[in-house]
């Protein structure tokens, strides 16, 4: 759902927050419109806003964990975690997670398949968990980390995205699990 | 599933390991023989000590020019803010990661226990808040874990330091060695401007490699590093000196 229909309808951050996202066409290939992040990150007035925002609502849901798809989501996730004193578990790219035991989940890309990884053990059975992410697109990464999360027995509530589409393949739910967006993408006009 | 090799290593860290004042909760022993007692039960908060964590907390930040008389004394460690046990007991070291001989300070471990986590981010912010700092860079990925939340705290930009064709748009890019090789760091034209004043951050620093090109991409675009900043030090790899006149400031250091 979106922050707009959930609550914060007019919120004039949710305005801030859209107007710093910077649009960078043709990246990474012709046609995408890539929605970059980086430019909220410098705005410091509404990166606060958008930490705020999901603070405020996963506050008093009893979250204990959040997980951060790497890289981005690393950028958001541990300051969520820490105001609302959740651990941060990140899910990683393969082979970046040191030792001990790790457990993998694939997912399809465009073109070839990609990996998550998680610390086997990180999370305890029955541990209330939100999975961030900067953007969801087609929800292949998010749903490999929702299976991820569900194989060691923690509860996924929500997924928390910065940005994204109004459905995803047709779905308002991942997995059967909620989503909860702030903007959507934006175009640039008159562009191709 | 991967599971830790078990390989005996003669690296010379491995054989400092300290086994006395076993803490509380759980433990995991180095053996004599070189193997290593795997936990036993599930991966609680560890307690994984290996080596006596020293801290370094030099004085608080003055101007640049204080950047010599604020090196820390290795040798003499006469306080020690309590967080900083906390913070090096949460660390977890694992060995022959990724090769054989390398002990691989893990700060996934810290990221869950929200208390040292928590500490971690204001002993940061204590230091930096203040000092019309208006950019912390973090090095990709580790440093984008620990920069946003004390960019945040003190009011600052965070600028992420990316590997290649990451970040869209236009950027500038720095070469580094490595052991075997080079990489390249990125970050984008325009995220900074001539005579901002910035932070590095990092979970460790090593041989500074990392660090050095960071500082040099900045300052390609005029902006005066004042500090890098690390959770952690390896001190034999002698990244400080390679920093040369940077400052350069961790909570621990493992030696």
């Amino acid at each position: 759902m979106f922050a707009a229909e959930n609550g914060l309808k007019g919120d004039p951050r949710l305005q801030a927050i859209s107007d710093a996202i910077r649009v960078v066409p043709h990246f990474p290939k012709q046609g995408i419109m890539f929605q970059d992040i980086t430019t909220l990150l410098l705005d410091h007035k509404a990166f606060q806003h958008t930490i705020d925002i999901f603070v405020d609502r996963y506050r008093d849901m009893d979250i204990s964990v959040i997980a951060g798809v790497e890289a981005r989501g690393f950028m958001f996730g541990p300051s969520i975690a820490l105001a609302i004193g959740a651990k941060f578990v990140p899910l990683r790219k393969p082979k970046k997670l040191p030792g001990g035991e790790v457990i993998a989940e694939a997912y399809e890309l465009e073109y070839g398949t990609d990996c998550l990884e998680m610390h086997v053990g990180a999370i305890p059975p029955g541990e209330r968990v939100i999975v961030i992410d900067d953007l969801v697109a087609t929800g292949g990464t998010l749903s490999a980390a929702i299976r991820l999360l569900e194989r060691v027995g923690a509860e996924v509530v929500e997924c928390a995205c910065v940005i994204g589409l109004r459905e995803v393949k047709g779905q308002r739910r991942l997995n059967g699990k909620p989503l909860y967006i702030l903007v959507e993408p934006r175009e640039i006009d008159g562009c191709c | 599933m991967r599971r830790a090799l078990i390989l005996y290593s003669s690296n010379p860290i491995y054989s400092q390991l300290s086994t006395t004042r076993a803490p509380p909760g759980y433990v995991v022993f180095p053996k004599r023989d070189g193997g290593w007692i795997p936990p036993s039960s599930s991966y609680q908060p560890p307690v994984f000590r290996m080596r006596n964590y020293k801290c370094t907390l030099p004085p608080p930040l003055g101007s640049a020019s204080d950047s010599v008389a604020n090196r820390p004394k290795m040798a003499s460690q006469d306080e020690q803010d309590p967080r900083i046990s906390k913070i090096s007991s949460a660390i977890r070291v694992i060995p022959n990661f990724p090769k054989p001989g390398i002990m691989f300070q893990d700060i996934t471990t810290l990221l869950l226990d929200t208390k040292a986590f928590r500490d971690t981010i204001d002993l940061f912010v204590e230091r930096y808040r203040g000092k019309d700092i208006s950019v912390v860079a973090g090095i990709e990925a580790r440093g984008f874990i620990f920069g946003p939340p004390i960019a945040l705290a003190i009011g600052a930009k965070f600028v992420p330091m990316r590997k290649p064709n990451k970040l869209p748009g236009e950027v500038i890019s720095e070469e580094y060695s490595l052991e075997y090789g080079t990489d390249k760091m990125e970050m984008h034209v325009g995220a900074v401007q001539a005579g901002e004043r910035a932070l590095i951050i990092d979970d460790l620093i090593a041989t500074g490699g990392t660090l050095c090109a960071a500082i040099r991409l900045l300052e390609r675009v005029g902006v005066q590093v004042v500090e890098c900043a690390c959770v952690i030090e390896l001190p034999e790899l002698k990244g400080r000196e390679r920093l040369g006149d940077k400052p350069l400031f961790v909570l621990v250091s493992s030696d």
